[in-house]
């Protein structure tokens, strides 16, 4: 197995009362897309902080390329290709500026690989970045973050307000990435149906919690979606050892089973209870399910 | 070669891909020798992970169905052909499947259920 590129172990951060994140685990293989689920205030932001050396680990520990990301912020972070979910970028300067300002973080930059994204993306060089709209600023963000081919492409919600052409281009730049030289893509998002395009890998973080890190084939082929009918109608939500209630009423209930359903006929044969449909959740059940509980 | 793929289906997507194809094969769209799109070429046109694109191709590979010529790319086999008949079955038997699924909660035999498809095949004018 070679190294992974991402390596998080019983990472705890705390901001006052509040766990940011809970003792989370988990690895990212080299060459894998990593999508990175959670609703707001799950801790995404936190955990992608700690990756790139903005927050140093309070508990546990963080590597990246095997380096510790804030005892050798240079090794890691010109290796990192990033794209923040409030793009925050000198506003006053004009694209042209922006990316020769930005190429002097980077000794890798490829110029010629950015003026292709620039074309494609169809940018204008001498536009002031503060008359840029939402789509054109994430164009400009994502050139900035691939423009030095890095070996880690991390996008924190980067499809978050913007139209179906934008998100395809954010999309095709983390196939592309991937599908060039293996590199490696983090990203976060909340649209759940893009995760399950391009992840092969799926985190689900549930208040600071990590509640599921699985491959999206293995999600697939143990997750389930059950119907339980019970003999009677049953007026407050019947909790079952292990499932997490989705809803319901009167006879009929929904549960998220998150590993397998062998075990459950003779269960819900014990308590007098049937299952009556089964079928593989969507990522956005899997969410509902783990938020509900 | 035109595939949808949906991401929100049960069905893993390199499953989805692999019965596509398998089903291009069979209706003829796609015939013997001819060559596919690279991964690269078919994860952006269908904006899937190419490591699933690159699953896809592989699991097809090995029960024979496409092949990989080195330096040239990936072609559907030149024997896939006689699969045809079978892969054109298997489509059917599985929506009969789900059909009899059906039948039997609804409790009508599987004579009934004989008895309805020559109904809709008269209905339809299907003459085959």
């Amino acid at each position: 197995m070679p190294e992974p590129i991402v390596m998080i172990r019983e990472l705890t951060r705390t901001y006052g009362h509040k766990v940011a994140l809970d003792r989370v685990t988990l690895k990212i293989p080299k060459g894998s897309v990593f999508g990175l689920v959670g609703g707001n205030g799950a801790g995404k932001t936190t955990l992608i902080k700690h990756i790139l050396g903005l927050l140093h680990a309070e508990l546990g520990t963080v590597q990246v390329f095997g380096r510790n990301p804030v005892a050798d912020p240079p090794a890691v972070l010109s290796r990192i290709g990033y794209l923040s979910e409030d793009r925050d970028m000198a506003d006053w300067m004009c694209v042209d500026e922006l990316l020769s300002y930005t190429r002097a973080f980077f000794p890798d930059w490829d110029p010629i690989f950015a003026k292709e994204l620039l074309d494609m993306f169809e940018l204008v060089p001498y536009q002031k970045v503060k008359t840029l709209s939402r789509g054109q600023l994430a164009r400009v963000g994502l050139l900035t973050a691939l423009a030095h081919r890095p070996d880690l492409l991390l996008l924190d919600e980067p499809s978050s307000g913007l139209d179906p052409l934008v998100r395809r281009d954010i999309l095709s730049a983390i196939i592309r990435t991937v599908a060039d030289e293996g590199r490696t893509v983090l990203f976060s998002s909340h649209l759940l149906d893009e995760v399950e395009r391009v992840a092969d890998q799926v985190a689900m973080l549930n208040n600071g919690r990590l509640v599921l890190n699985d491959s999206l084939e293995n999600i697939k082929l143990r997750q389930r979606v059950v119907t339980i009918r019970f003999q009677h109608p049953i007026s407050q939500k019947p909790e079952i050892p292990g499932l997490l209630n989705l809803g319901g009423a009167a006879a009929e209930w929904r549960y998220l089973c998150p590993d397998g359903t062998e075990r459950l006929h003779e269960s819900a044969i014990r308590i007098g209870a049937e299952i009556v449909e089964e079928t593989v959740p969507s990522l956005d059940e899997i969410f509902m399910g783990h938020s509900a509980s | 070669m035109q595939i949808q793929i949906d991401a929100t289906d049960g069905m893993p997507i390199y499953l989805q891909l692999m019965q596509r194809i398998k089903y291009l094969i069979a209706v003829g769209r796609l015939s013997a020798n001819e060559q596919l799109p690279s991964v690269r070429k078919l994860s952006d046109q269908l904006v899937i992970n190419p490591n699933t694109v690159a699953r896809a191709f592989r699991e097809l590979e090995l029960a024979g169905i496409l092949i990989t010529r080195p330096g040239a790319g990936v072609f559907v086999s030149p024997t896939a052909s006689p699969l045809a008949k079978r892969e054109q079955h298997q489509l059917l038997i599985e929506k009969i499947d789900t059909v009899l699924v059906e039948a039997r909660h609804l409790e009508i035999s599987t004579d009934g259920v004989v008895q309805l498809v020559r109904q809709r095949a008269r209905a339809l004018g299907n003459t085959v």
